[in-house]
């Protein structure tokens, strides 16, 4: 074990796991938000009920998000000192960015949000969470300016061993942080959406005695989420699309591995739609193709040549050094761009076919169990869709950590020390398990509770909190 | 040194002031909860005082590290590396406590007691192992050329850090428990107030043996003379006036009063720093400075007018959210429990 490699292992294991709990938080926000709108809009109680009901789901993702989140931030300085150095011209800008305009509004309004109900005009309270809701999706900003920087460096200078900023407007234009931010945050608010309609359809299934009334609510919440779905599933689709299209002229190499192409195609590429790439020998080593299609998916026309791996390689030595190699760990996004590309197919379809089934005249799909079945499962599919999409951004940068300037050997803090290093992985494993565990049990309870009895606050009657002054 | 240079020397400073008057006395109530409370509807009432605010108040500590890092890298960079054990504890402690709120507030019974040490725990860990960092941080550290740290366990851990850490986190206790006071009706608030009377006869003999440390084994008091002079002298003054405060019921006097002396141990750490930013201990060739740690003119000019155009909203709305939240919480009786 090296420090390199549990540094690397470190990260990948506290990025996944915060990013678990970041678009679950976005894209649940966001729901609720709406919900709560609905009822500012209608008046109808169970738009209030459905507010609170699920709003405790959200809030438990939003506690786990935080605290997840402040080992990141950390952990550029205690993992990554030396890229600290390289890159803290750059990136420390747009971080101090996200906690200035972001976390600070989503975590003031969130205070106001859980506190106030009942206290304050239902159109305010409405607004704390729009503004949570706000300040989750702007702090997705931030962090995918310093993240697209990392992808495609643009306005900077590199002097005395550093990278310097020189255009910070340069920064926010980044076309990489459009394709990025749009997909992340499209695909975030559809696993609102996914996560909220699999819960609902789990309760119409188990809890066999529900009251008409929470059944009304649960399919209510059910249409909601898988319009949501549907809706931003094809967006985000659009754009991964887009991103792909990006991917091809800027990194090359990262476009030839999801596709495990090592020699470059003829005009007609064939597409893979399994293999298993040889990485030692750089050559494919067993392939199910379908002629046409990766030129068609790449180029969107009939002809169009995919550069392959090896070629990119002889090139990327002759422009970086020849000293190491520049394939990035093919298998791994190979098959992490197909799960992705799965995940998206399959919610949109389910989707459609829950929209169609449940509409008010026919109601069909509340019959049909093995499809309520299906919807359920589908709560998990987002958490894997994105974690593999990730898997597709960051290994396919391997070995550089920022593109073409610094690679991941350069990275590391060179005085950690292995035992600290595999204390801190351990530690957090734990921690993560344990809260991980909690969490699932916390959902389970919140979710066997009526969501047609609103919990009332405790102390409502007997001593109003709202009393007497302090300051 | 540039103006600007100077001007993110001293926001730095801000960030980590305001950091420890808002999120210490959370620290305090925290610890107060396993500590003062007697029954579990007094720790509810307790955490009721600190669950709006509470992450918003964490939020300073993150700009703070967001701000380093955007205008001091190689300070962020050797800090943090440095620091890593310590820093990891920080963190488990501030994991802890921030799951804590939510977990203990959907938890039933025999599980919320979990939670409601976690709370205590990590409350206490947060200002402890922070303050072991910074004392540590201005005796000196065995740094070399490059910036970073080839320290030992005695570096990290000895007893000038040690009673820094628990000065730390007493101070944060006597905040909270000031807090508390002023937050609460009944019961806790009376028991907070005599307990936080009688603590700062501790704190008072932390305090001499922290300055007594604080000259001989820093070089503060030969870098700036009247500078660490002074905000020792404003420490000992402001904790005097708290104690007055807290024994004469001036509640909100006695909780100003206690975050103001957060605030002076702050100032007093980053005096005594100036013009370094962090101090070798084998040679003062390799001290880090604040002309030669911080970013570029281009990156701080950047952050400098995003820091002014933001910063304003920000009190703005963490003002506005206290003054809704300022009414007292009294002491939950639960009779429409169904
Ligand atoms: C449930 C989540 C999810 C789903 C269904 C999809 N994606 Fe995605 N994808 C992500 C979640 C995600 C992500 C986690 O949000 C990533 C990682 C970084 C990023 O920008 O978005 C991502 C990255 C990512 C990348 C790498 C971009 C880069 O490295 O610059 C590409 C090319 C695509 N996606 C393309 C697609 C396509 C064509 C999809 C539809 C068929 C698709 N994604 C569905
Ligand atoms: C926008 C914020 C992000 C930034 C700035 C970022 C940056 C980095 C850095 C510095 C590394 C370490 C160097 C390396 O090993 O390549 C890394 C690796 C990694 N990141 Fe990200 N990352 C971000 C978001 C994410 C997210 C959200 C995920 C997953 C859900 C993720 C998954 C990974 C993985 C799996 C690795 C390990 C790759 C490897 O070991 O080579 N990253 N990223
Ligand atoms: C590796 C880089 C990252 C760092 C340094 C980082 C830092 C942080 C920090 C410090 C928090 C806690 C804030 C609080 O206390 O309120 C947090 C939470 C959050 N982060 Fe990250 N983060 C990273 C990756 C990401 C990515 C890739 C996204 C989105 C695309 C993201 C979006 C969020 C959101 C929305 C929250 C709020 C908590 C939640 O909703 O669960 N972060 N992050």
């Amino acid at each position: 074990m090296t420090i390199l490699s549990l540094a690397r292992f470190q990260f990948a294991m506290t990025t996944v796991y915060h990013f678990f709990f970041v678009p679950f938080s976005i894209g649940t926000a966001f729901v609720v938000a709406l919900m709560e709108s609905m009822y500012v809009h209608t008046k109808d109680e169970s738009y209030k009920k459905m507010t609170k009901f699920w709003g405790n789901i959200f809030l438990l993702s939003f506690a786990v998000g935080v605290v997840t989140g402040i080992i990141q931030e950390f952990q550029f300085g205690m993992n990554w000192s030396d890229y600290s150095r390289f890159m803290g011209d750059i990136f420390g800008a747009p971080l101090a960015l996200e906690a200035l305009l972001s976390f600070f509004i989503e975590s003031t309004f969130i205070g106001l949000w859980v506190f106030t109900w009942d206290k304050v005009k239902p159109g305010l309270h409405a607004f704390f969470i729009w503004m949570t809701s706000f300040g989750s999706l702007t702090s997705a900003l931030w962090i995918l300016t310093a993240n697209s920087f990392m992808q495609h460096p643009v306005g900077y200078v590199e002097k005395n061993g550093r990278a310097t900023m020189v255009d910070f407007g340069a920064l926010l234009k980044n076309p990489q942080l459009w394709y990025e931010f749009g997909h992340v945050i499209l695909n975030a608010i559809m696993m609102g959406g996914v996560i909220f309609a699999g819960l609902a359809a789990f309760q119409l299934l188990k809890k066999k005695q529900a009251s008409d009334a929470a059944r009304h609510i649960y399919k209510k919440t059910l249409r909601l989420g898988l319009s949501i779905s549907l809706i931003f599933a094809i967006f985000g689709l659009v754009l991964g699309d887009l991103q792909m299209q990006y991917l091809i002229k800027e990194q090359p190499m990262k476009f030839a591995a999801t596709e495990a192409v090592y020699t470059t195609t003829g005009k007609h590429a064939p597409w893979t739609v399994v293999g298993i790439a040889n990485s030692k020998q750089h050559k494919e080593e067993y392939n199910l193709d379908v002629p046409y299609a990766l030129s068609i998916l790449s180029y969107h026309s009939t002809s169009g040549a995919v550069t392959g791996m090896n070629e990119l390689n002889a090139q990327y030595k002759h422009k970086y050094g020849k000293n190491i190699d520049y394939y990035p760990p093919v298998n791994t996004l190979f098959y992490s761009f197909r799960i992705m590309c799965g995940v998206a197919a399959w919610i949109i379809l389910i989707s459609l076919i829950g929209l169609i089934m449940s509409r008010e005249k026919s109601q069909s799909l509340y019959r049909h169990r093995w499809l309520m079945w299906l919807i359920a499962i589908t709560t998990f599919f987002p958490f894997l869709g994105n974690t593999a999409g990730w898997f597709v951004t960051e290994f396919g940068r391997v070995p550089w950590t920022v593109y073409g300037l610094f690679t991941i050997q350069q990275s590391v803090s060179p005085n950690v020390s292995v035992a600290s290093l595999l204390t801190s992985n351990i530690i957090y494993f734990c921690l993560f398990t344990t809260l991980a565990i909690a969490m699932i049990a916390l959902v389970v309870r919140e979710l066997k509770k009526d969501p047609t009895q609103t919990i009332e606050p405790k102390f409502k009657k007997v001593l109003d909190p709202f009393d007497k002054e302090a300051f | 040194m540039s103006a600007l240079q100077l001007l993110w020397f001293f926001l730095i400073g801000v960030l980590f002031a305001g950091f420890f008057f808002l999120d210490g006395f959370d620290y305090g109530v925290g610890m107060a909860t396993i500590t003062v409370a007697h029954s579990e509807a007094e720790r509810d009432q307790m955490v009721q005082t600190i669950g709006p605010v509470w992450d918003g108040n964490e939020v300073w500590l993150i700009t703070a590290g967001g701000a380093m890092f955007a205008s001091f890298p190689f300070w962020y960079a050797s800090l943090f590396s440095g620091y890593y054990l310590i820093l990891m504890l920080v963190l488990v402690g501030l994991i802890i406590r921030g799951v804590s709120f939510e977990f203990r507030a959907k938890s039933p019974m025999p599980h919320k007691k979990i939670w409601d040490w976690t709370l205590g725990i990590g409350s206490a860990m947060v200002p402890f192992f922070l303050g072991v960092m910074f004392i540590s941080m201005i005796k000196g550290m065995p740094i070399d050329v490059n910036g970073n740290f080839h320290a030992t366990f005695f570096d990290y851990i000895n007893w000038f850090s040690v009673v820094g850490g628990i000065a730390l986190t007493l101070l944060t206790y006597l905040h909270g428990l000031n807090y508390l006071s002023l937050k609460t009706a009944g019961e806790v608030e009376e028991r907070s107030n005599n307990y936080a009377q009688f603590l700062y006869w501790v704190l008072y003999l932390g305090l001499i043996v922290f300055a007594l440390m604080l000259i001989f084994m820093t070089d503060f008091i030969h870098v700036h003379p009247v500078g660490t002079l002074t905000m020792l002298v404003v420490i000992v003054i402001l904790s005097i006036v708290a104690h007055a405060a807290t024994m004469k019921q001036k509640e909100l006097t006695a909780f100003i009063a206690s975050g103001l002396t957060l605030v002076s141990l702050v100032a007093l750490i980053f005096i005594g720093l100036f013009p370094r930013v962090l101090i070798s201990s084998i040679s003062s060739r390799y001290d880090l400075l604040i002309q030669n740690a911080s970013s570029t003119h281009y990156t701080l000019t950047v952050m400098t007018i995003a820091t002014c155009c933001l910063l304003p909203f920000v009190l703005a709305y963490t003002i506005w959210a206290y003054w809704i939240f300022r009414k007292r919480i009294a002491m939950p009786v639960i009779t429409e429990d169904k």
